[in-house]
């Protein structure tokens, strides 16, 4: 893996791609606490079937790199107690429409356990799930469920844009007693950033602002902030300033960002691939009516996936946002 | 691939006390009666006649007369408790009460076989296990009452706390057996379940996890022949027990009226699990004497004469004629009992009726381990929204 050394001082600052930057995450969490395992389908020799995991096994060992039988409620049912036994297990999700076998421990067990102990016991599991469209996939292999889990308290959701975010936010997430959702944008796996792997970050569940702007904001986590940036890239040409807050959390979501960034520019578009309906972006737009009535110039409109199926790979594109839908979005907002 | 069988989990018993193993693999075939119908582990019979087994009389050989009669208090006690929450629900002081009538010995007999470092994943019914357990049985009826979802402490007496989605528990059962295995100790783990939840997913994937890792848990199925209104031909073909031969590990189905057989096959099965050899099943043959909740209407699904004919096979009945007929008991321990069980009623009856309602805030607490904004914000306004009664009030 080519490493550059882009700082004069003592700090590592690599370039590393977002699935090598998990990785690296696990190792770091591996490494300094021996509760944390690590476990899923193929996780072990394999690396999972992206490499997130690769030569993790090799480096700590099979009871601590648990390849598991092909059953996701088992993986999470066991995670629950080992996590009672006082482990911290980081559980692979293979992709994110497999996940569904695992959804009533995840949402009946996992994230109740905390609540029905009245707080004597906690919960530190993370469960990785690789989602999204955009790499061509067959069914199930391009989801994006996250309302689905926002929608249940006890549980927290997350997902990164890029690797220092990657790595950052998966070691936050380990060391959380809640049990974290923990979204990867997997067409964004391969995508390149520089990791400084001894920065302080900042709060796992607080938003940022990539570029700022005047005129509008653009409101995205996980794989639809790059295109974000490439849409305020082809607004800047025709002279309109878009904001872009990388929202990373999904549950909680930071309102006190979008609030402060709405009150600015009075416009937001929220953008995610998954459905609108009843979308993260339902929620956010709800809000910000409420906190931010008197300074909205437009509704505020959301661009995602259509309440349909998740198509065949020929027509995801016709079903993702684009730069162009997102964009007819943005001149909607500002036509108001 | 058995990631601890190869590691942490390497036998610690030596070669001249691995008994169970040798037999092990025979009790997933157990012999069958000339009526086709599988032979019961029995070692009392209904007519409190001590049955000789070959098999699991070492488990008890040593029990004393008082460990006898503790274990018939035990079972009295429970029963008393039981029915001093079925009152207390007619009474409107439960919403809802799980009674467990008729299992009295599948729950005190696995129960009194455990040691205080194993850990117990318990359903909504296992009243007696959390007795054997020392949880306070006026604990037990805070989530029946009403003011929370269970509350205590788990990790207190390692009784985890009642699992309403029947099958659940047991997949977290196999995964801090998994834990135990991986720190090298060699505790047990024992998941409770009924023939209901044996038709649940989670529970084949327990089945199948506990078996590829070797995890030291055994599997108490007590098969009170109802799920709700659904006789046990719903869930199963076979006889339960022998579900655990297609994992890989043994099953054996125990007579689940007879305290001395279900305390010597679980002694059995968690010498296994201490041992390295892995998960057992235990399918305790019983009987749910009472509706499966206060809300329920057996009538409408069976017959009576069918609890007439349990209710000749009553666990407390038959170690009673053995106490007496051995002379381990006299009238005067049963008249004392008799007096410590309407204690133990007042004493129930008194603690919920002292509970308190929960302060209204409680609906947020413990949401979230390390906080929540949005739980912060509604919190906020949830308090607002109150005080502005109070300043309503002032105002007038």
């Amino acid at each position: 893996m080519a490493e550059t050394m882009t700082s004069t001082t003592s700090t590592p600052v690599k370039s590393m791609a977002l699935a090598k930057a998990i990785n690296e995450s696990l190792r770091t969490a591996l490494d300094t606490d021996p509760k944390v395992l690590i476990m899923g389908e193929d996780v072990g020799k394999l690396g999972g079937v992206f490499r997130v995991t690769d030569g993790l096994q090799k480096d700590f060992g099979e009871s601590r790199v648990i390849d598991t039988p092909l059953a996701e409620s088992g993986i999470v049912g066991t995670a629950i107690g080992l996590a009672l036994r006082g482990y911290r297990p980081v559980v692979e999700i293979q992709f994110d429409g497999f996940v569904f076998p695992a959804y009533d421990q995840i949402v009946t067990q996992l994230a109740k356990m905390h609540a029905r102990s009245l707080g004597k016991v906690k919960m530190p599991v993370v469960v990785r799930i690789p989602y999204g469209g955009g790499i061509g996939a067959v069914e199930h292999h391009s989801e994006s469920p996250e309302a689905l889990f926002a929608h249940v308290a006890g549980l927290k959701v997350v997902s990164p844009s890029n690797p220092s975010d990657a790595y950052w936010m998966m070691q936050q997430a380990i060391q959380s007693d809640d049990p974290v959702i923990f979204f990867e944008p997997k067409r964004r796996y391969w995508d390149k950033g520089e990791v400084n792997t001894e920065a302080i970050p900042g709060p796992l569940h607080k938003a940022q602002v990539v570029r700022e702007g005047t005129d509008l904001t653009l409101a995205a986590y996980g794989p639809m902030v790059k295109l974000c940036k490439e849409v305020a890239d082809v607004a800047a040409e025709e002279g309109r300033s878009l904001e872009i807050l990388d929202l990373r959390s999904v549950s909680p979501l930071d309102f006190d960002s979008i609030q402060t960034s709405v009150e600015k520019t009075g416009r937001l578009v929220v953008v995610h691939e998954a459905p609108v309906f009843f979308g993260s972006g339902a929620e956010i737009a709800a809000r910000i009516t409420e906190r931010c009535f008197y300074h909205l110039e437009a509704p505020v409109l959301r661009v995602g996936g259509y309440h349909a199926p998740y198509p065949p790979a020929r027509l995801e594109e016709e079903y993702l946002p684009g730069l162009d839908r997102v964009l007819d979005a943005v001149d909607r907002a500002l036509a108001y | 691939m058995t990631v601890e069988s190869t590691a942490a989990r390497t036998p610690r018993r030596s070669a001249g006390t691995t008994g169970a193993k040798s037999t092990a693999g025979k009790r997933s075939t157990a012999k069958k009666s000339p009526s086709g119908e599988p032979e019961l582990v029995q070692l009392l019979t209904p007519e409190g006649k001590r049955v000789k087994s070959a098999e699991y009389d070492r488990f008890v050989a040593a029990i004393t007369p008082d460990e006898l009669r503790g274990l018939y208090r035990d079972m009295v006690l429970t029963r008393r408790f039981d029915a001093e929450a079925t009152s207390l629900q007619r009474q409107g002081e439960l919403g809802l009460w799980a009674s467990l009538l008729g299992q009295e010995a599948a729950q005190i007999g696995s129960g009194r076989a455990l040691r205080d470092d194993d850990y117990v994943f318990p359903t909504y019914r296992e009243h007696g296990v959390a007795w054997c357990r020392g949880v306070d049985p006026s604990n037990l009826l805070g989530m029946f009452r009403g003011v929370n979802n269970g509350g205590w402490d788990p990790n207190s007496n390692n009784f985890h706390l009642y699992t309403i989605v029947i099958g659940s528990q047991t997949l977290h059962a196999t995964g801090y057996a998994m834990g135990v295995a991986k720190d090298g100790a060699d505790s047990a783990v024992i998941a409770y379940f009924g023939d209901g939840a044996s038709s649940q997913g989670d529970v084949a994937e327990s089945f199948t996890f506990s078996a590829v890792y070797n995890a030291p848990v055994v599997f108490f199925c007590q098969n009170n022949q109802w799920a709700i209104s659904e006789p046990t031909e719903k869930q199963t073909r076979v006889p339960l027990y022998q579900r655990a031969q297609g994992y890989g590990f043994p099953g054996v189905r125990v007579d689940g009226n007879d305290v001395l057989a279900c305390l010597a096959v679980t002694k059995w099965a968690l010498e296994r699990a201490r041992g390295g050899e892995g998960p057992t099943l235990v399918e305790a043959y019983t009987y749910r004497m009472g509706a499966h909740t206060t809300s329920d209407d057996p009538t409408r699904y069976r017959h009576d004469d069918e609890r007439a004919a349990w209710e000749a096979k009553d666990p407390i009945l038959r170690l009673r004629r053995f106490l007496e007929a051995s002379n381990h008991a006299d009238e005067g321990f049963f008249a004392e009992l008799e007096a410590e069980s309407e204690a133990l009623g007042r004493r129930v009856r008194e603690a919920v009726r002292a509970m308190p309602d929960p302060d209204h805030f409680a609906l947020f607490e413990h949401a979230y381990a390390d906080g929540h904004a949005l739980v912060d914000e509604e919190r906020a306004q949830f308090a607002a929204y109150q005080a502005s009664f109070a300043e309503a009030e002032g105002d007038n």
